[in-house]
């Protein structure tokens, strides 16, 4: 079964004490705050969720609005949908105030038809019914002409007015008056600032409207039940637009962020106290603070330029940014980046290889290889050595030596200037220096080509470079020429040797749409097959190697060992566009699957990413299974208040989930030997029992041994590169 | 337009000095502006911001603060005296010395019958105002410490002092201070040092604002004396506070040139309980803002800069007007720059001295735009110094360029001077009529010197080799008390036109030696005036940009004037915003008539048709663009040139060539001293 990650593309975030919310493609995403883990996803739109929004009656619930022209209000914390309103136009944000009861705010298309650029913010009156499925129809409008940026539109004080910011207009809307009052700005303001809205936040105590420019000026309004009397004062820290503002429920601050990725606290009536948090990572597209004011979210719009993200496929969880330019990321439209272009794990995941590199107008390339050595301790990647200018032209390709036992660790590197160049670890000759580093062991040329791509064999006993139509084979052993191949015409794209029992086979795709199978031992073409092949890869664990085809448009995937020359698995039209990236992430335990068809998938996992950014992969039927059930028991377990003690039983209880589950999922590991423990002291009267800090520590103890042996089963594989934009 | 040889004249290095002190009388809508060299100045503002009236600086006269007191305007300095203008005669009435050290400010109650000076010394001292005096009453409580700041409350039971460290207030009654407000010291290094409170202000709910040298602008409590509020408002020092009369906003003038506004607002709709919220932020100066008012629209800033913004609030006044425009005064609006056409001189006049140029020559022909070869270069002849302490006020240089004359408020001056090998000698035997002047004329032929005098009256002298002798004094029917401050004699020598600050014009028949007419009183001030060589035709130009041209023959407005009225001239010339100041007519062509302000000069060519209001005012450069029989159809009669700037004077030359006299403001900025550092982003 196909299953499609969308990109998280946060829409609009609502916090509450204990949950986050997020609106992502056609689900809501309910995280907790404590585990930062997703729960479970909130499912049921038929199209984009645009909104989320809390209840103001009822903060366990919560309403959420989509393009489907539905609003459906769900108890999020069991994820189970209580009504659906339907309102039959499409909704791009949805608003309501405790002082509105039963009215929500909707935003929608001025006329009724779908390519207005027009929007109206509309009243509708929730009708009381018991239904599940209940048809809304009586809107009412309020203000014409707003943004349908969710941003741009909220209640003031009390729900007594809302504000919502257009273009270069702030509109107040009075209820009690049914009077509005508009405030437009000039287009922009001599010194070149533009003076746009950009979002709007409303103070909860004072009337005082916040708005954000797209100069990066932040004004405070105040007076605006006056037409002409109204004034504001201007605060200016960012240098480019605010993307969001956001008052605490106390309204002693005002928190701001923009495109600087830096979150800047201000405090109310006292602006020239700032605080910042900078170096979020991205760019702050959304503030939401939970209503005990104790919790700040921060949204990012994903423009993953300078950081290599890591993602644990089997967690849904981002684990952690890995700042490769560790320099502050400057945002300046023109002003030239140093951009990381290619990146190599090798096979045990221990070492990363990044390149990067800067490009400016008269200036020549700038490249830098860094290589990056997992810490177990930190459990992050420790920067080991920089070499500048490895190349003296862009690197074309890069990888490691996958042999798994050899002593020495190897990087192969191919570039424009005609070289291919090996890197090894070494300790240094100078003994004061503490650690082994990188540095070059030889450079090859050949006939003055320029190598395209480079392959490791299995056992590393081969390196095989191609140079546009040939591909050579060196023994690093020896760093001596022991083969040619070649199958003219045109260029050798990627390259590819054979895993296991297929470690004799070296294949190769061309640009012209051939796919060559070269045995090694007769150093002859064994096969060859014409097809388009954007992307090869081989499965460590198996012999099976995946080929992505482009085709119209379309990507077709092949899944075949080089022995056969059947395919085990294909199919049509996988997804739309190019795929640009794949990797066959191992599994942590073995599937044993029966159906021939997914037959390949038992060692390991399938991952790809298309050309417009979205993750996918293949699963299992028996997967998916228990993929449900572990979110069901997620669920169970948070929702019992997290007192100190509850987390002995609880700990407990869930240990009985899982033998429960166990049925469904027998391989399913059982939690560490420290549920016993945990089953003792339960057992022993609470007098005899020792101190409370002892036992505290005793828990500590067994989370800690849980916590190392997933990270030490999980091999690092399993992060994945998001980042792919070259 | 025609083609001019331009003498492009940069060499007048004019510098403005910095303005110190400010004063609004909102009754009389009067600004009263104190300038480091001790000059004032008067700004009406209900007519187009106009400098009415300037009185000359002095030697040693430093004023630190200003107040009006009805109408008298009393000045205080760091030489100790206070002092009281003649705003008829443009002169110190008296100075009265305080004895308690250099004064930092003065105040009058809002009743008008005592004024309060804060001293070195620690004394608060009151004055008591009398008619042609003030009296010294009595001391206050004397402190330890000098009295930087003094504010009334309305009520004029009580004044706060802004002191070193501290404000007191005392009870105006029994002079015992009744509070000691401590101020707190700047965070950091700054903490041993004394915090000034250079501002202060009581209103009337006895609230007192104060701003002071650590950046703060803090609300106090005046009954409890308690602290309320604290806004830091910038890293340096807060040096200035105005509050407006309704006492629902505040300005705070900063080192870092800008002005901060507070506004009085109820911090929930429909809620009465008021506080003060900081609002805007204005930035117009460069440097430290050390003086501000606040009128009933607008805020008017100045500093070190010497740049007078008038700065109008957008939620008092209409969006889109005249009103709402942004105002910089940067020159005097009336000439320093006086030029001899037969000889080709300009004199440029110093507060202390005169300079004397030649113009350069050049015989080289070339294209419209070419800057062309300099045979001779401009060379300075003279440069005379004043005697005396006074600063010179007005002065004149005749035709031919034999005569220069300058006038203080003391004397009158007048200089012989001999150009085969350069000489210049004083004229010692002077009729006494002649002992001060407001507005110096030579006449055209060089034989006569107007002066205009007190109670808008002009003294005729005749000038010959051996003696100066006092012809006649003219007087105006009306009896107006003002000074004259524009004086222009026809070229056929039959005219004198003199135009005073009650907006008369006056124009004397010199043949008869007695008034001709009054032209009729227009409600702004005229800021040129130039009778026409030819036709005799006098042309005005006003503080609001209207042009009238009056027959003095007829002795009513010409056919020209009345269309022009009728039509309106267009919106795009009233609304430039620094006056005309010089109006000079084409020996060659009678029908063109050259005017100048800061920013354009400009040929009137009455014989074309006026602009319509939909036509383009500024059109010379589409007009180049266009083919020849075009031309005729899209030309009208204002024919405008920008290519100079910051004009101080132009004037055409008798070769018609013409004399332009720019003083680039940048130039002036240059000379400034750097301002207080300031952190920029990304510096």
């Amino acid at each position: 079964k196909l299953l499609k990650r969308a990109e998280h593309i946060f829409r609009k975030g609502v916090c509450c004490c204990r949950f986050l919310l997020c609106a992502s493609g056609e689900c809501v995403k309910v995280f907790s705050t404590s585990t930062e883990e997703c729960i479970h996803d909130l499912r049921g739109h038929t199209e984009l969720v645009t909104g989320v929004l809390l209840r103001p009656s009822n903060h366990l619930q919560v309403y959420s609005c989509s393009a489907d022209g539905t609003v459906r209000l769900w108890d999020f914390t069991d994820g189970i949908l209580i009504k659906t309103y339907v309102i039959g136009y499409p909704i791009y944000s949805i608003y309501a105030s405790a002082n509105h009861e039963g009215v929500i705010f909707l935003v929608t298309p001025a006329q009724s038809d779908k390519r207005s650029e027009m929007f109206q913010l509309v009243a509708v009156q929730l009708p009381q019914s018991g239904d599940q499925l209940v048809e809304a129809r009586e809107l009412s409008a309020v203000l014409s002409d707003v943004s349908s940026n969710p941003a741009a539109i909220v209640f003031g004080r009390g729900g007594e007015y809302i504000a919502s910011a257009n273009g270069l207009q702030l509109e107040v809307y009075f209820f009690k008056k049914q009077k509005a009052y508009r405030f437009p700005l000039k287009e922009d303001n001599k010194k070149g600032g533009k003076n746009t809205f950009m979002c709007v936040a409303c103070h909860p105590k004072d009337d005082c409207i916040a708005t954000g420019h797209e100069d990066g000026k932040i004004r405070l309004w105040r007076n605006f039940n006056h037409k002409k009397e109204y004034t504001y004062s201007t605060l200016h820290w960012h240098h480019s637009a605010v993307s969001s503002l956001c008052f605490t429920p106390e309204g002693t601050n005002l928190l701001s962020g923009g495109i600087e990725s830096v979150l800047v606290q201000w405090r109310y009536n006292q602006e020239s106290q700032r605080d910042f948090l900078p170096r979020l990572g991205a760019a702050i597209t959304h503030i939401a603070v939970s209503p005990d004011g104790a919790l700040f979210c921060t949204s990012h719009s994903d423009n993953s330029k300078d950081k290599n993200k890591f993602y644990s496929l089997q967690r849904d969880k981002l684990l952690y940014n890995l700042d490769i330019v560790q320099q502050e990321y400057i945002h300046e439209s023109g002003l030239q980046q140093f951009e990381v272009v290619k990146a190599a794990f090798n096979a045990s995941g221990n070492w990363l290889a990044t390149v990067e590199e800067r490009k400016q107008k008269a200036a020549e390339l700038e490249l830098n290889l860094k290589l990056w050595a997992y810490d177990e301790q930190t459990q992050s990647f420790v920067l080991n050595t920089t070499i500048s200018a490895p190349h003296e032209a862009q690197i074309t390709a890069m990888c490691f030596c996958h042999a798994a036992d050899s002593q020495t660790t190897m990087l192969a590197s191919t570039s424009k200037d005609g070289h291919f160049k090996a890197w090894q670890l070494a300790a240094q000759a100078h003994t004061e220096d503490e650690g082994p580093s990188w540095s070059c062991d030889f450079v090859g040329a050949y006939h003055d080509l320029v190598p395209e791509c480079c392959c490791f064999s299995a056992d590393g006993s081969l390196l095989a470079v191609s140079f546009q139509e040939v591909v050579t084979v060196w023994s690093p052993a020896s760093w001596e020429l022991l083969t040619t191949l070649s199958q003219p015409p045109g260029a050798i794209r990627d390259l590819c040797f054979g895993r296991l029992s297929c470690s004799k086979y070296l294949l190769g795709t061309s640009a012209n749409n051939l796919l060559c199978c070269w045995n090694l031992l007769t150093c002859s073409l064994e096969w060859s097959t014409s097809m388009d092949v954007s992307l090869l890869l081989a499965d460590p664990l198996s012999e099976n190697m995946a080929a992505f085809c482009c085709q119209a448009g379309c990507t077709d995937l092949f899944v075949f060992k080089p022995s056969e020359p059947r395919p085990l698995f294909s199919r049509k039209e996988v997804c739309s566009g190019k795929v640009t990236r794949a990797v066959f992430a191992p599994r942590e335990e073995m599937l044993e699957s029966c159906e021939e068809s997914s037959q390949w998938l038992n060692h390991s996992q399938l991952y790809f990413l298309t050309q417009y950014m979205d993750l996918m992969t293949f699963t299992t039927k028996a997967e998916e299974d228990r993929l449900m059930a572990s979110s069901k028991q997620l669920v169970i377990d948070d929702s019992v208040a997290m007192t100190p003690f509850y987390l002995l039983l609880g700990k407990h209880r869930q240990q009985e989930n899982q033998d429960s589950l166990g049925g469904m999922s027998a391989e399913r590991t059982p939690l560490p030997q420290g549920s016993v423990a945990i089953r003792e002291l339960l057992q022993t009267p609470a007098h005899v029992l020792p101190s409370t800090s002892y036992l505290c520590s005793m828990f500590v103890q067994s989370l800690l041994i849980s916590a190392k042996d997933i990270l030490s089963s999980s091999p690092t594989e399993q992060f994945y590169l998001s980042h792919s934009r070259l | 337009m025609g083609e001019f040889k331009v003498h492009r004249v940069r060499f007048f290095d004019y510098m403005p000095s910095a303005i110190r002190a400010m004063a609004f009388n909102s009754r009389t809508e009067r600004l009263a502006v104190a300038r480091a060299d001790g000059a004032l100045e008067i700004f009406n503002f209900a007519d187009h911001y106009f400098q009415e009236k300037v009185i000359p600086g002095q030697d040693g006269r430093a004023v630190e603060a200003l107040c009006w007191v009805g109408q008298r305007l009393f000045s205080a300095g760091l030489n100790g005296e206070i002092t009281e203008y003649d705003l008829e005669n443009m002169r110190p009435r008296y100075t009265v010395e305080a004895y308690g050290g250099p004064i930092w400010t003065i105040s009058s109650n809002s009743q008008g019958t005592l004024l309060a000076v804060g001293c070195e010394d620690g004394t608060v001292k009151m004055f008591e105002l009398l008619d042609e005096r003030i009296r010294f009453q009595r001391n206050l409580e004397r402190q330890k410490g000098r009295i930087i700041s003094l504010s009334w409350h309305p009520s004029g039971t009580l004044i706060a002092a802004g002191m070193m460290d501290m404000i007191r207030i005392f009870d105006a009654e029994t002079g015992h201070a009744t509070h000691r407000l401590l101020v707190e010291r700047g965070a950091g290094a700054s903490k041993s040092k004394e915090v000034v409170v250079w501002s202060i202000a009581f209103l009337s709910d006895h609230t007192i604002v104060s701003g002071d040298s650590a950046g703060k602008v803090q609300i106090w409590d005046g009954l409890t004396g308690t602290l309320v509020k604290t806004h830091l408002v910038t890293k340096w020092d807060v040096l200035a506070l105005a509050v407006s009369q309704d006492e629902s906003s505040l300005v705070a003038g900063t080192s870092e040139g800008t002005v901060v506004q507070f506004q009085f607002i109820a911090s929930t709709v429909d809620q009465q309980d008021k506080e003060w919220v900081r609002t805007r932020t204005f930035k117009n100066h460069s440097h430290d803002v050390r003086a501000l008012a606040h009128t009933e629209t607008a805020v008017v800033s100045g500093g070190m800069d010497t740049q007078l913004v008038v700065r109008p609030l957008l939620d008092k006044v209409e969006k889109n007007t005249q009103e709402s425009a942004l105002r910089k005064i940067a020159f005097p609006h009336r000439s320093l720059v006086c030029c001899a056409k037969k000889a080709g001189l300009l004199l440029f006049q110093f507060p202390d001295h005169l300079e004397l140029w030649r113009v350069g020559e050049s015989d080289g022909l070339g294209k419209p735009g070419d800057s062309l070869p300099v045979k001779r270069n401009p060379e300075k002849l003279i440069q005379l110094k004043r005697k005396g302490e006074d600063h010179i006020c007005c002065s004149a240089l005749s035709p031919c360029g034999g005569w220069l004359a300058y006038s203080t408020v003391s004397a009158v001056r007048l200089y012989r001077i001999q150009y085969n090998n350069i000489s210049i000698t004083k004229v010692s035997k002077l009729p006494k009529d002649l002992r001060s002047a407001h507005q110096l004329c030579f006449s055209s032929d060089s034989s006569k010197l107007f002066a205009s005098s007190s109670h808008s009256s002009v003294v005729i002298v005749s000038l010959n080799q051996l003696e100066c002798k006092h012809l006649h004094t003219l007087k105006p029917r009306s009896g107006s008390r003002q000074p004259v401050h524009l004086l222009f004699a026809s070229e056929d020598g039959k005219w004198l036109a003199a135009a005073n600050a009650d907006c008369e014009i006056h124009v004397y028949n010199l043949h008869k030696l007695k008034l001709h007419c009054t032209v009729p009183v227009h409600s702004s001030c005229p800021t040129a005036i130039a009778i026409h060589p030819v036709t005799s035709n006098l042309v005005v130009v006003h503080a609001d940009q209207q042009i009238f041209e009056y027959s003095l023959m007829q002795k009513e407005y010409t056919e020209w004037s009345r269309k022009l009225q009728k039509q309106g001239l267009h919106s795009l010339w009233l609304e430039r915003d620094t006056p005309v100041t010089h109006i000079s007519y084409s020996p060659k062509n009678p029908a063109h008539i050259f005017l100048h302000d800061m920013f354009m000069f400009c040929i009137i060519d009455q014989s074309l048709p006026l602009p319509e209001a939909k036509t383009m005012l500024y059109n010379q450069m589409t007009l180049r663009s266009l083919p020849e029989p075009e031309r005729i159809r899209h030309s009208h009669a204002f024919k405008i040139c920008k290519n100079f700037q910051h004009l101080l004077c132009v004037s055409l030359l008798e070769d018609h060539s013409l004399v332009v006299v720019e003083r680039p403001l940048l130039d002036i900025m240059s000379q400034l001293p750097a301002p207080v550092r300031q952190k920029k982003f990304a510096t």
